[in-house]
């Protein structure tokens, strides 16, 4: 099946099975490699993408059920609160080994569109759905009130 | 870590001998300089208060291939002035890509700005040992990387001599470039580049090293992580993220109990999978031990992952589980529990220990359990292989890509020159991909398709459920305790599958390396000692783990203390003071240590247990802690500390009990002294991380088997900490190195002091002790 969706602004037609989840068509298809496979039953996001500006774990997002979707990967993530939390990322130094950190970046954008001022509370319950086996948890926080702060700006 | 196994079979400890400089390779010199002239030049004294090498041995010489020390094969320098550094060793989130190229460019004085980093691939001869593990990475290359950049600064101002026909005492390497410091005159890095690189290199003897208040990247922690760019853009590139043309799609069907063979298969359904190309099956090894081999199945290669996937889902696969059906979690800890109450083969005895509990007036017994865990890095095991005119390329996420190139080699029975290991960054390791099974599964998939590239790719369940785990123990400990309330007697008794079944046949025995890991290495100064282990055979594959048995055992030594302190109605944290005792450095004679003791690799007069730096740690851990101070009911302050890879941490745990009795953490206060240090911003980092580790560890983690299958598959399952329940800060207090405290490791000794530190808050919160990792995050209200 032909499947039209929108990369990070671009229009795909993507030859692919229904039930094939969006992560895998990103990843082998497109050669979007920003976006990583860690469970496949969205349990660690690191899969995490915007489809149609709302977070979702392609891993377990059927390219079938979201025809014309238009999805965000992190490599097409460029508004004032991306930069704000890319900004903030480098400046509390947040990965260790990095593999989750694309999801744990998409999730802390989806965070700070909805909520721009978060309390640790709202951090934990938005994030605690990304797992990261480094343990950089402390710096996520940390990076994300220093992000909120750079949006002020 | 295989070459833990592979000293382990040397006698003794390793060689005590200086750095090795590898002269042989050097070439004699062309350009400008003559050699007389050359070695007459370096004779004088570089500007500045540069230093002769103290040099010291470490454990380094010992590992295959050593160190090696050549800057031509570390640092290269481009005409317009870009320096690049070469790192042999694997970055899985230690920092170490960033770490060890700093040492050479703060020796070199390089501009960091200027220097890009090359990942080696892996080739031992060329670069030195690449086994990036053991926390050895900074324990061993520091002097070696020293060495590289001093011996290029040293090149660099001997070139500038040249060019200025001027004595090198007046020419000072300065920030990329070098200085004539009688005309003022300045030569980049780029243009002295060639003549530099012409030069032979100055023996290791006649180079001279910045002296600390010279450094300017050392020490400091302001470097950025060399791919932090990369990793916030989505850039970054690990194993999964290799794309080659042409390239096919694999993943596998592997026996669930460990040992098992294929009866049938039945693949019809999954060769009408749309995408499905081919199905494969591969034979496990016979007999264990299993080393590294793959463990044998049924490969569905296809256009894509997920058509690889779906392929294998549609697989019928008979199994014939073979001799490891018998393993069952439940009852084989029972008789864990049953052994650990009789005496076990002795590896440490000192005094009378029999003597001791006979004339005891009380007496204290622990036991404290672990289940086995898997390491389930992020990245799920991956690897991108193919094979063109008999030479074969293998691009992966490895800690040990020598070791996998040896037995890819071996495995295809062709040169190991015809084998290529590439490393990407690492998504995580933990241990379990200092194995390279999977790499020798691409391999031979690639083999079946005619050489074509494939990329193999483990799901989570594969790497849940085809791990080498962290074995499964049971630790008891007893006391003889006088009249006067002092511990005379200590018996240990260490029950757990061994690492050493993966390798060799199973004596149901352990080794001098778990040995050393917290159990015969035991600090305390009791007069009497017996370190006692008993059988226990393996029917998984047991490896490493993040600080292997160090967890178990810090869990059982460090838990025991306070039990001892609540029965004698004593602070938790004096009574761990005074059974470290005395300031002394142990005498591993005198103390009844085995023959064989293992002591991390590292030579024991250079790396000794020095047990004020052990009560260094704790006191400094408490006092920034607060210990001591009045808390609210349902809370409470554990301490805990241990020595594990040359370095010394102590945790204080602050646990908060909520009404209903779920376990929170809202601060963890570590105090590590690991002698010499880098690069602060990331031992910070790994402390951090080792605090959310513990808890994993401590809390949530536990593989199961039963029927010899493991039960878990997924992180649903396999539980680790996460945003919901963490500890909520910790604070990092790095103690300043003395004089001859060499640099120790970091990337796993944070790990072990943290569950024991909780088990003991937990108690001091609510009064419950608990003795079976994981704990759990709630009690009992």
């Amino acid at each position: 099946m032909t499947v039209k969706i929108t990369v990070n602004g671009r229009a795909e037609a993507v030859e692919a099975e229904l039930d094939t989840p969006l992560l895998w068509v990103i990843r082998d298809e497109l050669g979007l490699t920003g976006t990583k496979f860690g469970c496949g039953v969205a349990q660690c996001g690191a899969c995490t993408v915007f489809v149609n500006g709302q977070p979702r774990r392609s891993c377990v997002t059927p390219i079938g059920t979201i025809p014309d979707a238009d999805i965000t990967t992190i490599e097409g993530v460029s508004d004032k609160v991306a930069k704000a939390v890319q900004a903030a990322w480098t400046e509390i130094d947040v990965p260790q080994c990095g593999y989750c950190q694309s999801g744990q970046i998409m999730s802390a954008i989806a965070l700070l569109s909805e909520i721009d001022k978060p309390s640790d509370r709202d951090i934990d319950l938005a994030m605690n759905g990304n797992v990261c086996r480094c343990c950089t948890y402390h710096r996520i926080r940390a990076a994300i009130h220093d992000a909120s702060k750079r949006m002020e700006g | 870590m295989l070459h833990y196994l592979e000293q382990d079979l040397k006698s003794g400890t390793p060689a005590s001998r200086t750095l090795i400089e590898n002269v042989s390779r050097r070439s004699f010199l062309g350009g400008a300089l003559t050699v007389s002239g050359f070695v007459m030049a370096i004779n004088v004294a570089p500007a500045g208060a540069r230093e002769a090498l103290k040099s010291y041995p470490t454990g380094a010489a010992g590992m295959p291939h050593g160190v090696i020390t050549d800057p031509k094969i570390f640092i290269a320098i481009s005409d317009k002035g870009d320096v690049t550094i070469v790192t042999h060793r694997s970055e899985m989130g230690t920092g170490i890509r960033t770490s060890l190229p700093l040492v050479v460019a703060d020796e070199m004085e390089a501009d960091w700005t200027r220097v890009k980093i090359d990942q080696a691939p892996g080739d031992e001869p060329k670069y030195g040992n690449q086994d990036t593990d053991g926390s050895r990475s900074m324990r061993h290359f520091i002097q070696p990387m020293r060495q590289c950049g001093a011996a290029m600064r040293q090149m660099l101002e001997a070139a500038a001599a040249a060019k200025w026909n001027c004595d090198i005492g007046q020419c000072k390497a300065q920030l990329h470039e070098v200085v004539n410091t009688e005309s003022g005159e300045k030569l980049g890095y780029g243009e002295l580049a060639q003549a530099a690189m012409s030069l032979p290199v100055p023996a290791l003897e006649t180079l001279k090293f910045k002296s600390q208040d010279e450094f300017r990247y050392m020490r400091k922690g302001e470097a950025k992580i060399y791919d932090l760019h990369d990793i916030t853009t989505g850039k970054a590139i690990y194993g999964a993220d290799i794309r080659l043309p042409g390239m096919k799609y694999a993943v596998m069907a592997r026996p669930p109990v460990v040992g098992g063979k294929i009866k049938s298969v039945n693949s019809e359904a999954t060769k009408k999978v749309p995408g499905v190309e081919g199905v494969f099956e591969f034979a496990g090894p016979d007999a264990p031990p299993y080393k590294f081999a793959p463990v044998g199945g049924v490969a569905v290669v296809a256009n894509s992952t997920f058509a690889a996937l779906k392929g294998r889902e549609a697989l019928e696969v008979e199994w014939d589980h073979g001799a490891n059906a018998v393993y069952d979690t439940e009852t084989y800890t029972k008789a864990m529990y049953e052994t650990a109450k009789k005496p076990g083969k002795v590896i440490r005895n000192q005094g009378d220990v029999d003597k001791a509990f006979a004339e005891a007036k009380d007496t204290f017994v622990g036991e404290y359990h672990q289940a086995h865990m898997a390491q389930a890095p992020m990245e799920p095991l991956v690897a991108v292989a193919r094979i063109v005119d008999g030479k074969v390329e293998v691009w992966a996420p490895v800690q040990s890509p020598f070791g996998a190139r040896k037995d890819i080699a071996e495995a295809l029975k062709i040169p190991i020159e015809n084998v290529t290991v590439h490393v990407t960054l690492l998504g995580g390791g933990f241990g379990r991909k200092s194995k390279w099974d999977w790499m020798i599964e691409a391999v031979h998939i690639s083999q079946k398709i005619g050489g074509a590239p494939v990329k193999l790719q483990w799901s989570r369940e594969d790497d849940i459920q085809h791990s080498f785990y962290h074995t499964t123990s049971v630790e008891r400990i007893e006391m003889a305790i006088d009249a006067k309330g002092k511990v005379t007697g200590w018996r240990h008794r260490s029950v757990a599958p061994s690492i050493v079944s993966t390798f060799a046949p199973d004596s149901g025995y352990q080794f001098n390396i778990e040995y050393g890991m917290g159990f015969a290495d035991m600090p305390f100064e009791i007069a009497n000692v017996r370190c006692e282990n008993g059988e226990a055979k393996a029917h998984a594959r047991i490896g490493w783990f993040r600080s292997v048995s160090n967890l178990p055992r810090a869990f059982a030594v460090q838990s025991a203390v306070a039990e001892l302190a609540h029965k004698l109605g004593r602070d938790p944290k004096d009574m761990l003071l005074e059974l470290l005792g005395s300031d002394r450095v142990i005498d591993p004679k005198a103390a009844g240590f085995p023959e064989d003791f293992w002591n991390y690799g590292e030579p024991y007069p250079e790396f000794p247990i020095n047990v004020a730096r052990l009560k260094g740690v704790v006191n400094l851990a408490a006092e920034k802690a607060g210990w001591g101070k009045t808390l609210p009911a349902g809370e409470g302050l554990g301490i805990a500390v241990h020595r594990a890879f040359a370095s010394y941490v102590a945790m204080v745990v602050h646990v908060k009990i909520d009404k209903d009795g779920t376990i929170r953490v809202p601060e963890v206060t570590a105090a590590v002294d690991c002698g010499f240090y880098v690069n602060p911003e990331r031992i910070r980092s790994q402390m951090e991380g080792a605090a959310v580790m513990g808890m994993s560890a401590a809390a949530y983690s536990a593989i199961t088997f039963k029927g010899g299958a493991v039960e878990q598959s997924n992180y649903a399952d396999f539980q680790v900490a996460t945003m919901a329940n963490f500890p909520q800060k910790v604070s990092v207090h790095i103690v300043e190195p003395k004089e001859g405290h060499h640099a120790g490791g970091i990337g796993e000794p944070g790990v072990p002091p943290f569950a024991p530190a909780f088990a003991n808050a937990i108690f001091a919160a609510s009064g419950q002790r608990l003795r079976s990792m994981p704990m759990g995050d709630k009690i009992k209200v």
